[in-house]
């Protein structure tokens, strides 16, 4: 096998989180090794308390690791300040929660133009790509319905949206259908399927619905913070 | 950056009424309360002052007596004589002008209309040392002196009760035994601490003494009033009045003056300080109410901090730098903070300027503890509004995010 002329996209080396001090600390992961390229769909999974929300938050660069490294597309993503975190999100990364996480009395355009504000995007731009990515996930008569106008699968929806608004090298979804029923999960993979077939981006997903597990060419099952499968469909 | 900012804080602050209105109040209310009582505070020693100038300037008082309280001339505390009067003016290079003055309440009727006002028996250099401005007719002169004329000086109060609407110049009023002819009218000085200094009638001495009090003391003089010179050492001028007087009296050095001097200056500090505790008190008050303001916002930024946290996360999670994030929120604070100030300084102005002319104090804006209320008030509604938001945007995202 030889060395790939640019470095993967994710790579990560004894990676360990601990959460806490002294008695009371918890060994969350306990030495992950890992490697993504580009283009990739990869599930993970495994059951709860196994570490793979973690994981993913650190891939995710909303958390940070206790020990071992990570190169984000070559970036020691361990020696980045908090302020160099914010700009690799800003410009490389997405996010989709189980939550939503949208901001509340909020207008659906408002929340995807959201990401671009902060790129400091004209407002006419902002609008514009607001309304081409809330088309692309199915909503586009919603532009003006706040959080709690909306249901659930809408919600996840605007969210996936304002994920994908900045086209984002790779998106990192958690629980994206923990709050869904079956049609909707159906509807939500669908789409992010679509995201990675049609533009290339890299998906992360964690859950434990296998059917979600299913989209994925390639699952990665964590247990007790370890990697105890790592498995690509041909 | 900053109009991101900016704009951000305005959608956010139209976004949440309600905590937008809680702390505008709290601020608001601060503001106006602390700035209408100090104010007015101010305005009663003002209102003071200006009543002590209008008694003259470097004006002393020779009663008597011990101590300057508001007493008549008990017994075995001897009055004044004119010669009293004559020697000072003579001796003490520091007196401009002086006047003995005999003085007495006496019944006072017009037709059918009577009351009882404090008549001024005096010389007519008593007018330049009250600072009293002729405000219709003329004033008594030293031929009127010399002969006791049977005429009358009378105060705006005077008119008033007595004439009403009508020219009070050329009528006869009673004074207690004798009827005098009203010569003129002076102008009003205004009601203050002090009472009313227009409720006076003024006569000539020699008419006082002649006509209208009884024989017995009628050459009493009961106070003798002193204009100093231009920029004389007060204290000075009343130390060698007051040994003069001891050796006029013949007192020893263990025995206590019975009479004093004292001056403008001294009445002023007494009736400053009364003021000045008022003040203070008012302003003590104001200051609960700010605190109580600033503790409304406090809470209301308090209880919304896992809202606020919540949303920083997801800020943070989509890329926002922790700076942006508390730019956003300082503005916020600022905003809504200065919007509060601002509406209790203009609520302040009006209470103020009601209630200056309900109470009867002088109007006067002071900048200072406008600047001072409304700074105090919106550092406390920044403070509160940033500090947490300062904490939360230190956190990981994913912490801020889980934020219970």
């Amino acid at each position: 096998m030889s060395a790939p002329s640019t470095p993967p996209l994710i790579e990560v080396q004894r990676l360990t989180k601990t959460y806490g001090v002294g008695e009371a600390a918890f060994q969350a992961l306990k030495g992950i090794d890992l490697t993504i390229h580009r283009g990739e769909f990869v599930a993970i999974i495994g059951p709860s308390g196994s570490g793979k929300s973690t994981l993913m938050n650190v891939l995710g660069c909303l958390d940070v690791p206790t020990t071992g490294s990570y190169r984000y597309e070559g970036i020691p993503v361990e020696t980045l300040t908090n302020d160099q975190r914010s700009l690799l999100r800003r410009y490389a990364l997405g996010f989709i929660f189980q939550g939503f996480n949208l901001l509340a009395r909020t207008s659906a355009r408002d929340n995807v133009e959201l990401p671009l504000l902060y790129r400091g995007l004209p407002r006419r731009e902002r609008q514009e790509r607001a309304l081409a990515a809330l088309t692309s996930v199915g909503l586009p008569t919603k532009l003006r319905s706040t959080p709690g106008e909306l249901s659930g699968g809408q919600q996840q929806r605007v969210a996936i949206a304002r994920a994908i608004v900045t086209e984002p090298s790779t998106l990192f979804a958690d629980e994206p259908t923990g709050n869904l029923d079956s049609v909707t999960t159906r509807d939500v993979m669908a789409l992010l399927t679509k995201l990675n077939v049609d533009r290339g981006i890299t998906v992360l997903v964690v859950t434990h619905n296998d059917e979600v597990a299913a989209c994925a060419r390639r699952t990665v099952l964590i247990k007790d913070g370890l990697i105890a499968s790592d498995l690509t469909r041909s | 950056m900053i109009w991101n900012a900016l704009g951000l804080a305005v959608r956010e602050i139209l976004r949440n009424p309600t905590r937008a209105f809680l702390t505008v109040l709290g601020v608001f209310i601060g503001v106006a309360a602390i700035i209408t009582m100090v104010t007015l505070g101010q305005g009663a020693t003002l209102a003071v002052k200006a009543q002590i100038s209008n008694l003259g300037s470097n004006l002393m008082l020779l009663r008597p007596g011990a101590g300057f309280g508001f007493r008549p001339a008990a017994g075995g505390v001897p009055n004044f004589s004119e010669q009293d009067a004559a020697i000072i003016g003579e001796q003490i290079p520091g007196v401009a002008a002086i006047a003995p003055v005999r003085s007495a309440a006496l019944s006072t009727v017009f037709l059918h209309t009577a009351r009882t006002t404090s008549v001024v028996g005096t010389t007519p250099v008593y007018f330049e040392i009250n600072k009293w401005v002729l405000a219709e007719g003329r004033l008594f002169t030293a031929a009127d002196l010399r002969s006791g004329a049977a005429v009358c000086v009378i105060g705006e109060t005077v008119r008033r009760e007595l004439f009403g609407a009508d020219n009070p110049i050329g009528a006869k009023i009673r004074l207690g035994k004798a009827s005098c002819e009203v010569i003129g009218l002076l102008k009003g000085k205004g009601q203050a601490g002090m009472g009313d200094q227009d409720d006076t009638i003024v006569v000539p001495l020699s008419t006082m003494q002649r006509r209208l009090v009884g024989k017995a003391s009628s050459h009493d003089i009961t106070q003798i009033v002193i204009s100093g010179r231009e920029g004389m050492n007060g204290d000075a001028v009343i130390a060698e009045i007051t040994l003069l007087m001891r050796q006029r009296r013949n007192l020893q050095p263990n025995q206590d003056s019975n009479f004093s001097v004292f001056d403008t200056r001294q009445i002023a500090e007494a009736l400053g300080s009364t003021t000045q505790l008022m003040t203070t008190l008012l302003t003590a008050v104001a200051g609960v109410s700010l605190l109580v303001g600033g503790i409304g916002i406090m809470n209301i930024m308090l209880v919304s901090v896992t809202e606020r946290t919540r949303e920083i996360g997801i800020r943070l999670a989509i890329g926002a730098l922790a700076g942006e994030v508390l730019l956003q929120f300082l503005v916020e604070a600022v905003t809504l903070s200065c919007v509060g100030g601002l509406l209790g300084i203009l609520l302040a102005l009006g209470l103020c300027a009601g209630l200056a002319q309900l109470i009867h104090v002088p109007f006067n804006f002071n900048v200072a503890i406008n600047l001072i209320a409304f700074l105090f008030s919106a550092a406390v509604g920044i403070l509160f509004g940033y500090a947490p938001a300062r904490r939360a945007a230190r956190l990981n995202p994913i912490d801020a995010l889980r934020h219970e």
